[in-house]
C-alpha cells in the first residue's frame, strides 16, 4: 500500500493536501512555509492535482478567500507562518465563528520584534482563542498523515470547525525523512468529498457570517464551544480509523510514551516530541523513570486527561516554545489549569526554543535533573528558560 | 443594454431594511439588484448596508448574502467566484460585492487591487457617501475638502476635511487595466443600470464607484437625496464616466457648471464655509476635470 519517498515535512504536507483534494488553494509566501504551496503548485502544474490556485496579495485576502471558497460548499487550503498568521488573524475569527471547515497549515516561527524566520509556537499560541483546531506533528509522516485527517475532523458534520495544523519551521519544514505515501483510492474512502447545507445557495438563500447581538450571540459560542468537546472524541476516533486504514496511529490528542511506570514526565509539542522521545530512551537506559506526554492536540487540549494524572508523577515538566508575558509558558498555564485543585504532583514549565534556538537532547536531561530534584523534595524554580546564554 | 423603466421586474430583491430614510446606498443596492436578478451571490463588508439589512434573526436581502470583515470584500468575493467556478456553478452567476467608500479606497484597496490585478470575476460597487457613516461620519479617503466630519470637525482652527481631492477609485481601477470601470450616481438612474447591466455582461473585474448621498452624514432631508446627487453633478464635483477596453470616456460633460455654492449650500457639512472656500473648491473641480478630459483624450 503506497509508496514511500524522501521528503520534507512541507512536501509531505503537500502530499497530504493533495489526497485530500481540495477544489481551491489559497497561497502567499513566507519562510517557511513556501515550500509547501510551492509544491501544491507543482501538483497542478504536472496535473497531479485538479484545484484552482489563488495567488493571493495578502495573508488576509489568503484567509478571506478561503473563506469565500468554503461558503461555497468547496473544500479549501492555505497555509501560513508568523507574521502572516498574525496578519490574517482577523479572518481566523470569521472563519471559526461562521464554522467553515477551513483546513491550513502554519509552519510554526517566531514572531516580530526581534525579526526571526526560524521556529517557535509563537505565532500559533497567539492565534489560540482563534476558534480553530491546533494539531502539532512530530515528524513529516504525521503531517502527511494529519493534514488528511485534519479535513475528516473539519468536515464533521457535528464539528464544523476550521483546523490548523502546525509544523515546526524548519526543524521539520526544511529536514528530510522517508515517508510513505498512501493511494488516493485509499485516501478517497477515508476522506469522502466535503459535503454541506450551509452554504451560499440559490435554492436556499441565507446570510452566511451575519451579524448577530446580544440576544443570540452566546448561543453561537456555546455551540462552537460545543463542538470543541465533540472534536476531542472525534480527533481520537478518527486517528483510529486512519490507523485501521493506513496502519499509523498518532493516540488522537496525546501519547503517553513510557510513563506506566515513570517518575519524572516531561509534556513536549511537535518537533520536540522526536527529540524528548529519544532522550527518555537513553535515560531509561541508564535506569532512570523517566516518561513523555506528547501533546498533539493544543485545542481542543486535553484538560481531562491532565487532571486524570494529577498526582501520578512525582514531578511533571512541561515544554513551551512560547510565552504568555507577564505570567508563564503558554501550554504550562494549560497544565496547571487542569490538574488545579487535585494535583500532587510538584510541577516546572520549561520555555525552550524560542526563536529557533535549538533545543538540544541536553537540555532535555537537564529538564529531567530539574524534576529529579524536585521529587527528591529540592527546591527549583518553577519556570525555568532552558538553554539560555546568561 | 438600454433599460427601460416599465420593463423592469416588480420583485424587489432588498428591501425592509433599517437604513435611514432618503439612504442612496440602499437605494443603489436595490437598483442593482433589479439588474442582476436572482441570480447573484452577494457579499457586503462591515457597513452601513450590512448593518441595516443583514443582522440576524432577519435579512433584507432576498440572495445568497454574506457579511465579511472590513477590509476584505473584494478577497472574500474573489473566494466565492473562483470557489463557485470549482464547484461549476453556471456562468451567468454575478457575484457581487456591495461596499462604502471607507471600506473600498482606504481599508479595502489592497484586497480590490489584488482582485483586480488576478482579474477575478466579480462586481464591485462602491457606494460612495464621502465618509465612515456606519461608525457615525467619520472623515475617509473619499471625503470632499470643506466637509465637517466627526474627526475633522469644522471649528475656529479648521476647514473640516483637508482632502485637497478626492482618491480616485476611477483612475486607481483604471490602472489595473480590468475590462470594465464606472463612476455613476444615484440621481441618474437609467444611466446606472446601464452600467451595471453592462457590468453584469462582461467577464473579469468590474468596478462601479456610484455616488450616493447620506442625508444624515451630510446634513439635509431625505427627500432631498435625488436633488443633491443631481446637484453634485451639475456644478461638477461628480462625474458619470467609464473606463472601458482601455478608453476613458465622460457619459456626461456639463456645458456650463452650475455654481458649486449652491449645492455646498444645501448641506450642513459644508455650512461654514465662505465665498473664498467656493473658489478653492471651484479650483479644485477645474483641475479635476482637466485631468478627465486629458484621460478622455488618451
Amino acid at each position: 500500500m503506497g509508496t514511500k519517498a524522501f521528503l520534507s515535512a512541507n512536501e509531505a504536507a503537500a502530499h497530504g493536501v493533495r489526497l485530500a483534494r481540495p477544489k481551491v488553494i489559497s497561497a502567499y509566501p513566507i519562510t517557511p512555509q513556501t515550500t509547501l504551496v510551492e509544491k501544491l503548485a507543482d501538483f497542478i502544474a504536472d496535473g497531479q492535482l485538479d484545484s484552482k490556485y489563488m495567488m493571493v496579495e495578502s495573508e488576509h485576502s489568503a484567509m478571506a478567500s478561503a473563506l469565500g471558497v468554503s461558503m461555497m460548499g468547496a473544500r479549501v487550503f492555505t497555509a501560513s507562518s508568523s507574521q502572516g498568521l498574525l496578519y490574517m488573524c482577523e479572518m481566523l475569527s470569521y472563519v471559526s465563528g461562521a464554522r467553515h471547515p477551513v483546513v491550513m497549515a502554519d509552519a510554526n516561527r517566531s514572531t516580530a520584534t526581534p525579526w526571526n524566520i526560524y521556529g517557535d509556537h509563537r505565532d500559533a499560541m497567539a492565534m489560540r482563542d482563534s476558534g480553530f483546531v491546533q494539531l502539532y506533528v512530530e515528524s513529516g509522516q504525521e503531517a502527511l498523515d494529519t493534514m488528511i485527517q485534519a479535513y475528516k475532523l473539519a468536515e464533521d458534520p457535528q464539528v464544523m470547525l476550521p483546523v490548523m495544523v502546525n509544523l515546526d519551521g524548519f526543524t521539520l519544514t526544511h529536514t528530510y525523512d522517508l515517508v510513505d505515501i498512501p493511494d488516493q483510492d485509499d485516501v478517497d474512502r477515508f476522506l469522502p468529498p466535503f459535503q454541506t447545507k450551509m452554504k451560499l445557495d440559490f435554492d436556499n438563500p441565507q446570510v452566511l457570517c451575519g451579524t448577530i447581538g446580544p440576544a443570540f450571540h452566546t448561543e453561537g459560542r456555546i455551540q462552537q464551544c460545543e463542538a470543541f468537546e465533540v472534536a476531542k472524541k472525534k480527533i481520537a476516533e478518527i486517528d483510529a480509523e486512519y490507523a485501521k486504514m493506513f496502519g499509523r496511529s498518532y493516540h488522537g490528542m496525546y501519547e503517553e510514551y513510557k510513563c506506566e511506570d515513570a517518575e519524572q514526565v516531561l509534556v513536549a509539542t511537535g518537533s520536540l516530541a522526536g527529540t524528548t522521545r529519544v532522550v527518555v530512551d537513553e535515560l531509561r537506559a541508564e535506569g532512570r523513570k523517566v516518561g513523555m506526554i506528547k501533546l498533539r492536540s493544543f485545542r481542543p487540549f486535553p484538560k481531562e486527561f491532565f487532571a486524570s494524572i494529577s498526582g501520578k508523577y512525582k514531578a511533571l515538566g512541561v515544554t513551551d516554545k512560547s510565552i504568555s508575558f507577564g505570567f508563564d509558558g503558554t501550554i504550562y498555564g494549560d497544565v496547571k489549569a487542569s490538574m488545579y485543585g487535585n494535583c500532587g504532583t510538584k510541577m516546572a514549565n520549561f520555555i525552550c526554543g524560542l526563536g529557533g534556538r535549538d533545543v538540544s537532547k541536553d537540555m532535555i536531561v537537564e529538564m529531567f535533573d530539574v524534576l529529579q530534584n524536585l521529587s527528591d523534595g529540592k527546591s527549583e524554580d518553577e519556570v525555568q528558560f532552558i538553554g539560555k546564554r546568561w | 443594454m438600454a433599460i427601460v423603466f416599465k420593463d423592469l421586474p416588480d420583485e424587489e430583491l432588498i428591501y425592509g431594511q433599517k437604513s435611514c430614510q432618503g439612504c442612496a446606498a440602499l437605494l443603489a443596492a436595490r437598483l442593482t439588484m433589479k439588474v442582476l436578478g436572482k441570480k447573484t451571490m452577494l457579499a457586503c463588508p462591515a457597513c452601513c448596508f450590512a448593518a441595516t439589512t443583514s443582522v440576524y434573526p432577519e435579512s433584507a436581502v432576498f440572495v445568497p448574502n454574506v457579511v465579511t470583515a472590513f477590509p476584505a470584500l473584494a478577497s472574500t468575493l474573489s473566494g466565492m467566484a473562483v470557489g463557485g467556478e470549482a464547484m461549476g456553478l453556471d456562468d451567468d452567476v454575478t457575484y457581487l460585492g456591495i461596499g462604502g467608500d471607507g471600506g473600498t479606497v482606504d481599508i479595502g484597496l489592497q484586497a480590490l487591487s489584488g482582485a483586480a490585478e488576478r482579474n477575478e470575476n466579480i462586481l464591485y460597487i462602491c457606494y460612495d457617501n464621502e465618509a465612515y457613516m456606519n461608525t457615525g461620519v467619520q472623515r475617509s479617503g473619499a471625503t470632499p475638502y470643506g466637509a465637517s466630519t466627526t474627526t475633522t470637525p469644522a471649528g475656529i482652527c479648521s476647514k473640516g476635511c483637508d482632502n485637497t481631492f478626492k482618491k480616485s477609485l476611477f483612475e486607481i481601477m483604471a490602472a489595473h487595466r480590468v475590462p470594465y470601470i464606472a463612476t455613476a450616481s444615484t440621481s441618474y438612474p437609467k444611466d446606472f443600470m446601464e452600467k451595471v447591466a453592462k457590468a453584469k455582461a462582461k467577464k473579469g473585474t468590474k468596478i462601479i464607484h456610484v455616488m450616493a448621498p447620506c442625508p444624515t452624514g451630510w446634513g439635509y432631508s431625505g427627500e432631498k437625496t435625488i436633488e443633491i446627487g443631481k446637484m453634485a453633478v451639475e456644478c461638477g464635483l461628480w462625474y458619470l464616466a467609464e473606463y472601458e477596453d482601455g478608453k476613458y470616456k465622460l457619459n456626461m460633460e456639463p456645458k456650463e457648471f452650475k455654481p458649486v455654492e449652491t449645492y455646498l449650500k444645501a448641506q450642513k457639512r459644508f455650512k461654514h464655509l465662505k465665498e473664498e472656500d467656493f473658489k478653492r473648491i471651484e479650483g479644485y473641480r477645474d483641475a479635476d476635470w482637466e485631468r478627465l478630459r486629458r484621460l478622455v483624450q488618451m
